[in-house]
């Protein structure tokens, strides 16, 4: 897996015996989404999509992602709406959607 | 078999052949008076090739203590030694060290803490420390320091305690005195003391994330789980002393050291290398059929509530002296003494405070004898009294 | 344009693993996209420190761990010694291959972080020091360091009746961590990210103490738009604010000369802690720069 995922089944330790020994803790350990931060999402129109990467190569976050067949997908758990991608898409390929209400 | 080999050494000396046995991978240290001898015999084993260990020329005691912590972060063994500003300057990493569980093993040469400036010793430094999570330890003499640091790395590194230890010698006094030694052969060392191993740290096949922080849900419970280790060192600490009594053949009674406390009437309390000038005063007054003693407590953290109790049942006074004072108010050993015999419903008839030694003050036998006139006096006088 | 390292990462050659991901940074971050590309180079073979900041406030939150490598939060002034702490931890304990790389901003480095960096690199100690300029302590609310530009605003260096914004300007991090003969210093933007890439990859390979300075801009601090972080990072070398070299093998080089600048005045206007900006102010700071250049341009070899 090339990106950590979210670890679902996580309950926070409620009895002292349940924390770590040490501020230690394994690395990736995701438990919370980001996706309510955003109002808007991007959609990336595949079929124009030249495959440039640079968005993918541009996004803070990271939630841009190779699929098998070369197309690009992105982490809606993840992604903010911080809009790089559509701005600096190189074919103006990227929308930015408003989110539902 | 060879059991060690003798050595004409200084308490820092002590403490630096100590260090060497225990093969410590990193150290970092900065200079500072009156702790500069044990980086320099350290520096010099380096350069010799006896000691296997990385030596970091640190700009500042801060940057001194965030590198061990960086070091024992990836599963090294480290030390690091300071004094007085020193010290101070790395309270923060000291925190840090204690909270995040990193066995670090620092030497502290006690020295008055400015203003004014001295670099003489007393305890305001490590006594003004006591809440930074650290186990304090306080030696008498240069034989008892280079055990005490050598068992500070067991103590420091058991799974159950994992809590960095900080070993005190008063400066000058006990730092640069000259004593004989035995100081112990590597294997024994060895044997005694294995190889650090910890699943609290960075390593490449299980990455890890450390240092984090904990809001209001969780925090209490990381500093509470601290606290509960902290607590179980006191019998890791026996446990240890007891193997090592068993490998070198010295044996040490654990947190406190009383000195013909089991019958005394009237005893002071106190710490590190002071103890040395009472006990001539309480062989003498003894002589003369006088029931006194001496507790010397060995640890201030984890504190020896229990066997000061049971030390001192039965006195009719007690006085507690101390290189510190808490302005405004009074000695901190004197505040945790009193503290215990309270809560035990065990405080004796007197309890006084004598703070003295302060910026290297001389403390001698006859005024030492003065205090057990004190505490033999109907009139106990001021609880606070400077000697 | 000289180019100091043998090798050039491409874009399809960058890792597609993911080492700074599900953290809490703000939308538009240049910071976290500064951390997110120097790990696709550096590796799962990384041990990260970062200091009290937005990298490790967004980074750590128990249990929420954003950093997928080895990391660690180091203390505000402590970047540099913990980074020599963990690199001679792992020397002694014979870890192989791995990199000790720190991530500062721009406060933890020039100011409170200044004494313990200088000491790192007077050691040649086998790290990567990256600072993450957004030109002021962003983590605790957008307050001056000592890399805040002259006139912007932030919160200690407000803008009122007396005082227009920081009354000083960038100390020049980059000269001073190469008078220290460091073993090799850059600078960088995010946006021109494959040369930061590039000198974070030769960075990886230098065998003692590595300093990158990577320009990033910070969205909610600068007040710009959050999809416009790329384009003001660009803008800011395309202007001549920010020049990217190389300090390597002793000497300076400039990596990129713009030739003609682009507007230092649509530069400052677009970012509202430069929007109070007078003519005379923008006159002043074009002033700056073309002073600064005329002497880059004279001494360093490109």
């Amino acid at each position: 897996m090339n990106h950590p995922e979210r670890k679902t089944s996580y309950q926070p330790p409620s009895r002292l015996e349940d924390y770590p020994v040490g501020t230690a803790f394994p690395s990736g350990h995701l438990v919370e989404i980001n996706a309510a931060w955003r109002s808007e999402r991007p959609v990336i129109n595949t079929e124009r999509c030249t495959k440039c990467l640079i968005c993918w190569l541009l996004c803070p976050d990271g939630v841009i992602r190779k699929t098998g067949d070369g197309r690009l997908e992105i982490d809606y758990d993840y992604c903010k709406g911080c809009g790089i991608c559509a701005r600096e898409c190189r074919s103006s390929v990227i929308r930015m959607e408003k989110e539902g209400l | 078999m060879s059991r060690g080999s003798r050595a004409f050494i200084s308490g820092n000396e002590a403490i630096a052949a100590g260090v060497r046995l225990a093969r410590p991978h990193v150290i970092a240290a900065y200079p500072i008076t009156p702790q500069t001898t044990v980086i320099e015999r350290l520096a010099e084993m380096v350069a010799d090739g006896n000691l296997a260990a990385e030596y970091l020329h640190v700009e500042s005691e801060h940057s001194a203590l965030s590198a061990c912590i960086g070091a024992s972060a990836v599963g090294a063994r480290t030390f690091t030694a300071s004094s007085s500003q020193g010290l101070l300057y790395m309270v923060e990493c000291m925190h840090y060290a204690s909270g995040g569980r990193f066995p670090v093993v620092m030497m502290n040469a006690n020295r008055s803490v400015a203003l004014p400036w001295n670099i003489y010793g007393d305890q305001r430094d490590s006594l003004s420390l006591l809440d930074s999570g650290w186990i304090q330890a306080y030696a008498e003499d240069a034989q008892e320091s280079l055990d005490l640091v050598v068992q500070a790395f067991a103590i420091a590194e058991h799974p159950e305690v994992l809590t960095p230890v900080m070993v005190n010698l008063d400066g000058f006094v006990l730092t640069h005195t000259y004593e004989l030694v035995n100081v112990p052969d590597q294997v024994d060392v060895d044997a005694f003391l294995p190889p650090f191993q910890t699943t609290n740290k960075m390593d490449p096949e299980r990455p890890m994330s450390l240092g984090f922080t904990a809001g209001p849900q969780h925090n209490q419970a990381f500093k509470q789980l601290q606290h509960l280790s902290m607590l179980s060192a006191g019998r890791v600490i026996r446990e240890t002393e007891e193997r090592f009594g068993q490998l070198f053949g010295r044996n040490y009674p654990g947190l406190v050291d009383a000195f013909l406390c089991e019958d005394a009437e009237y005893v002071i309390v106190t710490l590190g290398s002071v103890a040395g000038t009472v006990r001539p005063v309480v062989d003498r007054l003894r002589s003369m059929g006088e029931r006194v003693g001496l507790l010397r407590i060995r640890y201030m953290r984890p504190f020896p509530e229990l066997e000061i109790r049971d030390a001192l049942a039965g006195t009719k006074a007690v006085g507690v002296l101390e290189k510190d004072i808490s302005f405004g108010y009074e000695g901190t050993v004197f505040t945790n003494v009193n503290s215990a015999l309270t809560r035990a419903g065990a405080k004796p008839p007197r309890l006084l405070n004598f703070i003295g030694g302060l910026g290297g003050k001389d403390i001698s036998v006859t005024d030492i004898e003065a205090l057990f006139s004190r505490l033999k006096a109907s009139d106990a006088g001021e609880t606070v009294t400077f000697i | 344009m000289v180019n100091s390292s043998k090798k050039r990462l491409s874009i399809r050659e960058l890792s597609e693993r993911e080492f700074f991901y599900g953290h809490k940074a703000c939308p538009g971050c240049g910071g976290s996209l500064a951390v997110r590309l120097a790990l696709k180079v550096l590796g799962e073979r990384s041990y990260a420190v970062v200091p009290a900041g937005c990298m490790s406030a967004v980074g750590f939150i128990f249990p929420q761990m954003g950093f997928a490598c080895n990391a660690i939060i180091s203390t505000f002034p402590g970047t540099a010694s913990m980074l020599s702490g963990v690199a001679a931890g792992a020397r002694a304990l014979g870890h192989e291959n791995v990199h000790a790389v720190g991530f500062a901003g721009d406060g933890g480095t020039a100011d409170i972080g200044f004494q313990a960096l200088s000491g790192a690199i007077d050691r040649h100690d086998k790290i990567i020091y990256i600072c993450y300029d957004n030109e002021a302590y962003m983590n605790t609310g957008v307050q001056k360091s000592s890399l805040t530009p002259v006139g912007a605003r932030t919160t200690t260096s407000p803008v009122g009746q007396r005082l227009r914004g920081a009354v000083t300007g960038k100390k020049p991090m980059f000269e001073i961590v190469a008078a220290h003969g460091i073993d090799y210093a850059a600078t960088a933007s995010v946006g021109y990210p494959m040369d930061f890439i590039r000198k974070v990859e030769h960075a990886s390979r230098v065998e003692g103490t590595s300093y990158i300075h990577v320009f990033a801009p910070c969205p909610t601090g600068w007040g710009h738009e959050t999809s416009e972080t790329i384009a003001v990072a660009k803008d800011a070398v395309d202007c001549g604010l920010l020049y990217l070299a190389e300090y390597v093998d002793g000497r300076f080089l400039l990596n990129h000369d713009p030739g003609e600048f682009a507007s230092v005045r649509e530069y400052l206007l677009r970012q509202g802690r430069f929007r109070h900006f007078s003519e005379e102010e923008i006159a002043s700071v074009t002033v700056q720069r073309d002073a600064g250049w005329q002497r880059i341009r004279r001494d360093w070899k490109s």
